[in-house]
Formats: structure tokens, sequence, C-alpha cells
């Protein structure tokens, strides 16, 4: 049994303790986030209000929770649209390596990795509307790619082992010896790459919310609570710092956690760190 | 050689036409008529039709597109409509600052980078690596935006060192156009450079344990003498590639932080064009950043081939 590296440790426990607060507020927050409570405005932490309250009275805690949900939320759908389109693009690339199916399927992959990101993003917000399904869908366009090939390069690899030509000799098709042989052996390398864009995609969104273009109100998201924190910064600069903490800790543990599952999960690494 | 650079410089035309197919039909799938989206909801039809006349939208789709493209090849990109003014003076008056910004940053996160990251490598499982390794993966984490704000409130509002945001304008000096752009140069290079420092130490690293490396040894170098002649050269080239990409997302990437430090550039032209519904400005904008990435990565392939001799054969 290997020690798991301890960077994974630490990076679970930070992202897990946010993924449960963001969970838990489905069921409960210390306080109701869409009532506005103009008596209790700006009041700095207590033993009442844990993180203090925003100019509207709101509990800061309160929001931070469920801001998590959306948060987390696109991020995880837009990993999850990447990988539902790049794999499958990646292996059949992978499948016909070198044949015109192959160049397609790269050169179109060079070419989304040539338009600036955020820039299409913003683009696709703005031309059907802002709002956290399209944040979803234009984060998710920018994931295709990345999984494509990641999934096309651990795949060539595989496709020269020698339980590949006895497949094939059995008489299985590309197909199948993509989804039932390729498909399992490359799942490290997927998981690993899902984490990253996971973190990069709790990065876009906070980034698109940030300049109105993710969610809309009253849905509180991370980026969206640092929009309106920004003209209070000089006199409450508590309610920016807050939810800005919040992205940074979700990133360095998901970050730490893909660093840590590498390492986990790749033996040639393993190996030259002994 | 040339061989290699004709297939590359072909490959670039290609990018290039299937960029601008896209861009342009990008354009065209916004819901409804662009004239009457660009002039809202409560426009007379007159005054859409005149728009759709001046916009040329009268004529085929691949009228449209020819007459968009031959434009853009001899430097004309339309007139703004929000800003009444040729969009391809637009494009060089906001350039001045992102040109600017997005130089500053790559050469700060460049010169804070290789330093950081050849330092780690040498001290590999020492303290400072592990500092190093800490501090960037921080780096990496923070959003560059409040990575932004967090400057303006200690540096602008606690200290007062900057102002909090805002441009002068070259008009005003060397000297205060690079104050202004201090900040926002900051912010855009701490993740870059974060990156940057990482792949420095383990493509240093990786060259490290080569043969060639203990061949150098063996024939009597220091190790500061052959990091320096052989590890460091062959280390640039991964580095490279990074910062070839770093810059074109610099210059693309700034929008937030224009946005944050209320810098008159491209980023910040670009995001208002889209909110103000000016096409024309976006179509032409988006087309040259793209048009901007697709070159500096063709550069940057170019560069290795003529860097690195073994990769001529290979092409």
């Amino acid at each position: 049994m290997t020690r798991l590296p301890a960077q994974l440790w630490i990076g679970a426990v930070l992202s897990v303790v946010l993924l449960a607060a963001a969970l838990i507020s489905f069921l409960w927050t210390p306080y109701d986030v869409t009532a506005l409570n103009i008596a209790d405005k700006l009041k700095a932490p207590s033993a009442e209000y844990l993180l203090g309250t925003d100019h509207f009275g709101r509990d800061l805690l309160s929001m931070l929770m469920e801001g998590g949900r959306i948060s987390i939320a696109v991020a995880v759908l837009a990993v999850g649209i990447g990988m539902g389109v790049g794999v499958p693009l990646g292996l059949m690339a992978a499948a016909n390596r070198g044949g015109w199916l192959d160049e397609i399927i790269m050169r179109g992959n060079d070419l989304i990795f040539a338009f600036p990101s955020l820039v299409i993003a913003i683009l696709i917000t703005a031309t059907f509307g802002p709002s956290a399904t399209n944040a979803i869908i234009a984060i998710g366009i920018f994931n295709i790619p990345v999984f494509a090939r990641v999934a096309r390069g651990g795949a060539l690899t595989i496709w020269t082992r020698e339980f590949i030509m006895a497949a094939r000799v059995a008489g299985k098709g590309k197909a199948r010896i993509s989804v039932e042989h390729i498909l399992p052996n490359i799942a490290n390398l997927l998981i690993v790459q899902g984490t990253i864009q996971f973190s990069l995609g709790i990065l876009a969104e906070a980034g698109l919310s940030y300049v109105g273009l993710g969610a809309q109100p009253p849905t509180p998201s991370w980026g969206r609570m640092l929009a309106d924190a920004q003209t209070m910064i000089y006199t409450t600069p508590r309610l920016a710092i807050a939810p800005g903490l919040a992205i940074v800790v979700m990133v360095l543990g998901l970050n730490l956690m893909g660093d840590g599952l590498r390492d986990l999960l790749d033996p040639r690494i393993r190996r030259a760190r002994e | 050689m040339l061989r290699y650079l004709i297939t590359r410089a072909l490959s670039l035309g290609a990018s290039l036409i299937v960029a601008s197919l896209v861009i342009f039909a990008m354009i065209e799938v916004i819901p409804g008529d662009p004239a009457s989206f660009m002039l809202g909801l409560n426009a007379s039809p007159d005054t859409v039709a005149a728009l759709r006349d001046d916009l040329g939208l009268n004529g085929s789709l691949s009228a449209r597109y020819f007459n968009w493209i031959s434009g853009l090849l001899v430097g004309d990109f339309g007139i703004s409509y929000t800003y009444r003014v040729p969009v391809s003076e637009l494009v060089l008056e906001r350039l001045q600052v992102s040109l600017p910004l997005a130089l500053f940053a790559l050469l700060l996160s460049t010169l804070i980078a290789i330093p950081v990251g050849l330092i780690a490598a040498a001290r590999r499982g020492q303290m400072t690596d592990y500092t190093v390794m800490g501090v960037t993966q921080m780096g990496i984490a923070v959003p560059n935006f409040w990575f932004a704000m967090l400057l303006v409130l200690v540096f602008a509002v606690q200290l007062r060192w900057f102002s909090a945001g805002g441009f002068p304008g070259w008009d005003a000096g060397v000297g205060p156009t690079l104050k202004a752009l201090t900040l926002p140069a900051i912010a855009l290079a701490l993740p870059q450079a974060s990156i940057l420092a990482r792949v420095m130490r383990s493509s240093l690293l990786d060259v490290l344990h080569q043969d060639y490396m203990r061949t150098a040894r063996a024939k009597g170098l220091s190790v500061a003498q052959a990091t320096r002649r052989h590890a460091l050269r062959n280390a640039m080239i991964p580095v490279l590639t990074i910062i070839g990409l770093q810059f074109s997302f610099l210059l693309a990437g700034a929008i937030i932080i224009e946005n944050v430090f209320f810098l008159p550039g491209l980023g910040r032209l670009i995001f208002q064009a889209i909110t103000q519904r000016d096409l024309v400005v976006v179509e032409s904008v988006v087309m040259l950043l793209v048009f901007a990435v697709i070159l500096v990565t063709f550069l940057v392939d170019v560069a290795y081939v003529v860097v690195d001799p073994r990769l001529r054969r290979r092409a």
C-alpha cells in the first residue's frame, strides 16, 4: 500500500469542506439570503453573524454557502461538457491515427485553442444573454479540446500495447476496443485533467460573474459577490475578501488534489520521485 | 527547412480562414437581425432599414463575408456604430494601452519566474523549493481580478502609492503612464509568473538528468558552468512556448483587469462593444486578437526550428 501524497489529503479536505458547505446550503443556512434586513446592515463579524453582514443586512456566511452552489455547479457541468464531447473525439482521433478524421479533429482543436477563451465566453454570454447556463456552455466549449488532446495522447500509447493487438485479433472493432480497453486505461489521466479543468472553471465562472455575465441576481455566486463588493472595498473590505478567499481555497484545494492524484496514479512520476 | 516553413505558413493561412468563418458565423447566428439587435427594441423600422443599408446587410451572406475580409486585408475594419469612427482608429488608440500593459506584465512575469524557477530547481527538495512550490500554487489559485482589488486596497487606498485606476495617456509622460500600468501589470503577472516558474523548474529538472549533463560534468565543468552552457538552453524550449502563449493571453485576457482599473484598452473596448451591441467592432477586434494569437504561435514554432536543429529533421 503506497502512502497517499500529503497534497492529496490537504487538497481533498479544502475542497470537500467548501463542497459540503454548498451542499448543506440546500437544506440549511444560518440566515435566509433573500431576506433583506437593513437594520442589521454592515454588521461586523460577531457571534450572531459569524462573518458579518453586507449592505443589505444579509449574512455573509449564508451567502458564501449559497454562492458556492452556482460556482461549483457551473464548473462541474462545464467539465461534463468537455469530457462528454472531448473524450469521444480524442478516442476517435487516436483510433484513426494519421487519418483524415484525426487530422480534422486535431486541427479543430488547435483552432479552438487559438481563440482567446475569455473573449469568446464573453461573446457567447453577451449574444445569448447572460445566465449561468450560457456560462456553462461557454466554459464547456473550451474544455472540449483539452480533453480531446489528453484522451488522444493517452489512447495513442495504449494502442501500441499487446493486449490491444490481442483484442484486434479477437475481432473487436476500433470503437469497441476504444470503449472497452482504451477508456478504462486512460481514466486516470482524465480524472486528473478533470480536477484541473474543474478549478479553472471556478476561476472562469468567477471572472464572468464579476463582469456581470454569469449568474444573475438574486442568485448569489462567488464572482457576483466580488462584483457587488468592489464599490465597498474602501469601507468594508471584508465583503470582497471573503468570497475571494472562498475561490482561492476551492481552486487551491482542487489543484493540490489534481497534483496528488497525478502522483498517485502515474507510476512513472512516482518512480522518479522515489 | 524551407519546405517546413511553407507548410507551416499554409496551415497558418488555413487556420485564419477557418477562424474568420467561425467569427462571421457567430455574429450571424445572433438571434434576429443584427441591425435591430444593435438599435434595440424601440427603433423605428426606417432607422433599422437605414442601418441595414449602412452595414451592407442587404447583400448576400457570401458577399458580406468577402466585403468584410477584403476590408480587413487592406486595414479597413469598418466604422464603429457607437463611436462613429473607423474601427482601425479605435484599435490603434486602445493598443497604446493594451500592448504596453501586456508587455509590462510579460516582462514582470518572466523576470520573476525564470530566476525563481532556477533557484527552486537548484534547491530541489529543500525548504526554498517547497516555499516556491507553495507560493506559486497560491499564485495560480488567486483570481487575478481579486488580486487586483487587494492591490488597490493596499497600495492605493492604504498606502496611497498608486492611484486606484484610470489612465493619464502617453501625453502625460512615460513616468505617470508606467505608474498607472504598474498595479494592473502586477495583477496580470502574478498567475502567469506562478505558472512560468513551475514550468521553468520542472523543465530544468528534466534536463539536469540528461546524459549530456553528466558528460559536461565529467569533462570538468562545474555545476554552474554546465547549467549555464547546456541545461539552460535546453530547458528554455518549453519555457518559450509558455511565454508565447502567455503573450496572447495577456493581450486578450486583460479584459477583466482593464475593467478593475478603468483602463481604456482593447479588452475594455471589446467588452463595451459587446454590451453596446456594436457588432462591427466586436467582429473585427475578435478577428484581430485571434490573428495575433495564431501569428504568435506560428512565430514560436518557427523560432524553435531556428533554435533547435533537431526539430528541423523531424519536421
